[in-house]
């Protein structure tokens, strides 16, 4: 710590103290700030659908931009590649206790992750950059080809929440008594 | 229990064995009393009885040293001990750097050597730039600079951090010939400085119906947890500080969320974002990458807490033993519920077991380091180790942990991370060459 902050803080201690105000309310340091000032960072998306922004995509349009962005890394059939040996696409029974068993159709509980998962951390080297129109066209593009939606179907913040993944009530909460 | 009574032979000190194969009572470490013979691979000693040779002067003794640098980096004869890197290309995807426990001591872990699994690489920020924000259920939403949090009151503990995938050789259907550095070395301990994250609460108000909130970071996959609010509300810590210097740049520089036991995924770095939520958001860590399968074909999620484990480090693959004589056996013990209260000691594969001494401070929640005077006379030894928490929580066997959890159909490479939470005994055995193996006992 500075100085100059070791004063700023005997500063603020002699104000609050002379404001008759309680100490333990701290050093209030935090800037306030609103939901448009946050808005660029709040990009969680909840499997009910909460965050999930304005805009919507069918798989073709998906299938376009997966061939520019994706395959490089997923394969030409979203089946893996050495640089990224999960499949995007399919996945059989789940026959072992290996992580390598776990993609999207089999495994992963809500639909909504996966566009969360697309907006946040894709393309690899370039995340953040997709349009949510084209989240929400990729993951169209995904699911469709899982079979988890029909080839023509548009998804959108009403539609995706709705997606019913077959793995939905595999999980089991190790410890519920951490949750309240 | 087996008991075997032996005079020593090299030693000036009768030490009471406790346990079969050669293991002494504890007592005897309390005052180092003893004269310990023998040596590991490194530091090579002639035997006791052979004579020492003249003493004469090294040349570096002839004359001045180095002059003295503003940031220290250790001797050139220490740079094997390193971090092994299971991605050191950076190919797209996770990045594992193991820390070497065989060639560590004590109980903390050096900030260059520990442990970092990474999503994206370890981003370069200003951290004049970077900002904290905590909104969501809150009553007033606010932003941090570092700065800021510099100004509000710290404090330090010391804990582990483990990955959920730590061990998971130990899953493979058969031992795995490599070193305690590959088997358990995503697991470290350090000394954490920062803010509580109950303090920042209370300047933004925390309102009636948050049961979570989300963890984010600045990094490029903006990795990002769900964290149950009431259960680590208590521990839960922004850290600036590792080991008394500002965070390394792996580990989350300018500053990561600590939570003292829980999962190291959850320990978010480059935290820039605290969203305060009535459920979790189920992200792609928590939803997929941080979940067991179970043989049911079910899988746990939400494992949350690392449970007590313990490993031999000194001996262990890789660190042979040279000759018959009295050895320290040495190791960590760590629990995510609280201290560690016990660890026993097998030299017999679990037949017999010895009670080690613990290291002080016993700390909540953080690497103990254990210790056990051993005699080897050369005949084969299968060592295993065993922590009790101060919950009462006991280390499984191998064999009640498979039961349980089941096994891998096929042997995995070894720095494939394939399942989370094992916490298993480990057994290393011991040949009449010395020689320390991998094995399931």
């Amino acid at each position: 710590m500075s100085m100059r902050s070791l004063d700023a803080s005997a500063v603020l201690l002699v104000l609050v103290l002379g404001a008759g105000r309680a100490f333990a309310e701290g050093p209030n340091l935090g800037k306030p700030v609103n939901l448009t000032g946050i808005a660029a960072w709040d990009i969680s998306v909840h499997p009910d659908g909460a965050g999930l922004p304005v805009g919507s995509g069918t798989p073709a349009e998906g299938a376009k931009i997966y061939v520019a962005k994706c395959a490089l890394c997923h394969g030409q059939d979203g089946k893996g590649s050495a640089e990224s040996p999960t499949p995007l696409i399919g996945g059989g029974p789940i026959a072992d206790i290996s992580a390598s068993m776990k993609t999207i159709s089999n495994f992963w509980p809500y639909a909504t992750t996966v566009f969360d998962y697309i907006r946040r951390a894709m393309p690899w080297q370039q995340p953040m950059t997709l349009t949510n129109d084209e989240v929400y066209e990729l993951t169209a593009y995904i699911l469709a080809a899982n079979k988890l939606i029909g080839e023509n179907d548009t998804l959108s913040a009403e539609t995706l929440p709705k997606v019913r993944m077959p793995n939905r009530d595999g999980f089991i909460i190790r410890f519920p008594d951490l949750i309240q | 229990m087996t008991q075997h009574r032996r005079r020593p032979r090299n030693n000036q000190i009768s030490v009471e064995a406790v346990a079969g194969n050669g293991l002494l009572d504890r007592r005897a470490l309390l005052g180092r009393g003893l004269a310990f013979a023998g040596a590991m691979t490194t530091g090579a000693t002639a035997s006791l009885a052979a004579a020492a040779e003249p003493l004469a002067e090294p040349p570096w003794s002839l004359e001045p040293g180095a002059a003295i640098v503003p940031y220290e980096v250790r001797s050139r004869f220490e740079k094997s001990v390193a971090r092994t890197l299971s991605n050191p290309n950076f190919r797209p995807g996770a990045q594992g750097a193991r820390t070497p426990h065989h060639l560590l001591n004590g109980a903390i872990t050096p900030s260059g050597l520990h442990f970092v699994v990474s999503w994206g690489g370890a981003p370069d920020i200003d951290p004049d730039e970077h900002r904290l924000v905590i909104h969501g259920l809150v009553k007033r939403p606010l932003v941090f600079t570092l700065d800021a949090l510099g100004r509000y009151p710290m404090v330090s503990r010391m804990t582990f951090l483990e990955c959920g995938g730590n061990s998971a050789p130990l899953f493979s259907p058969e031992p795995i010939q490599d070193s305690v550095q590959a088997l358990h070395g995503l697991a470290s301990c350090a000394e954490w400085t920062g803010v509580k994250l109950s303090t920042l609460l209370e300047e933004t108000g925390i309102d009636s119906t948050a049961k979570w909130f989300i963890a984010e970071g600045a990094d490029a996959p903006h990795l990002s947890r769900s964290v149950p609010l009431k259960s680590t509300l208590d521990d839960a810590m922004i850290a600036l500080y590792q080991n008394g210097e500002r965070l390394m740049p792996a580990n989350g520089y300018p500053m990561r969320l600590l939570l003292p036991g829980f999962e190291g995924n959850m320990n978010v770095k480059y935290l820039r974002r605290i969203k305060l939520v009535d459920e979790p958001a189920m992200s792609f860590w928590e939803s997929k990458i941080y979940t067991q399968l179970l043989p049911n074909g079910k899988a746990y999620q939400f494992y949350f807490l690392q449970e007590v484990k313990s490993f031999i480090t000194r001996p262990s693959p890789g660190l042979t033993l040279k000759e018959p004589g009295l050895y320290e056996i040495s190791g960590i013990a760590f629990s995510g519920t609280g201290r560690i209260s016990r660890v026993m000691i097998s030299a017999d594969g679990g037949q017999s077991w010895g009670e080690a001494a613990l290291q002080e401070p016993v700390l909540s929640k953080a690497f103990t380091r254990f210790h056990m005077p051993w005699r080897w006379g050369s005949s084969p030894a299968t060592l295993q180790s065993r922590a009790w928490d101060e919950a009462g929580n006991v280390q499984p066997t191998r064999a009640q942990f498979v039961a349980e959890r089941g096994e891998l159909k096929k042997v995995p490479p070894v720095a494939a991370v394939l399942n989370q939470h094992c916490n298993c005994i480990t057994s290393w055995a011991v040949d009449e060459k010395g020689e320390v193996k991998h094995v399931y006992a």
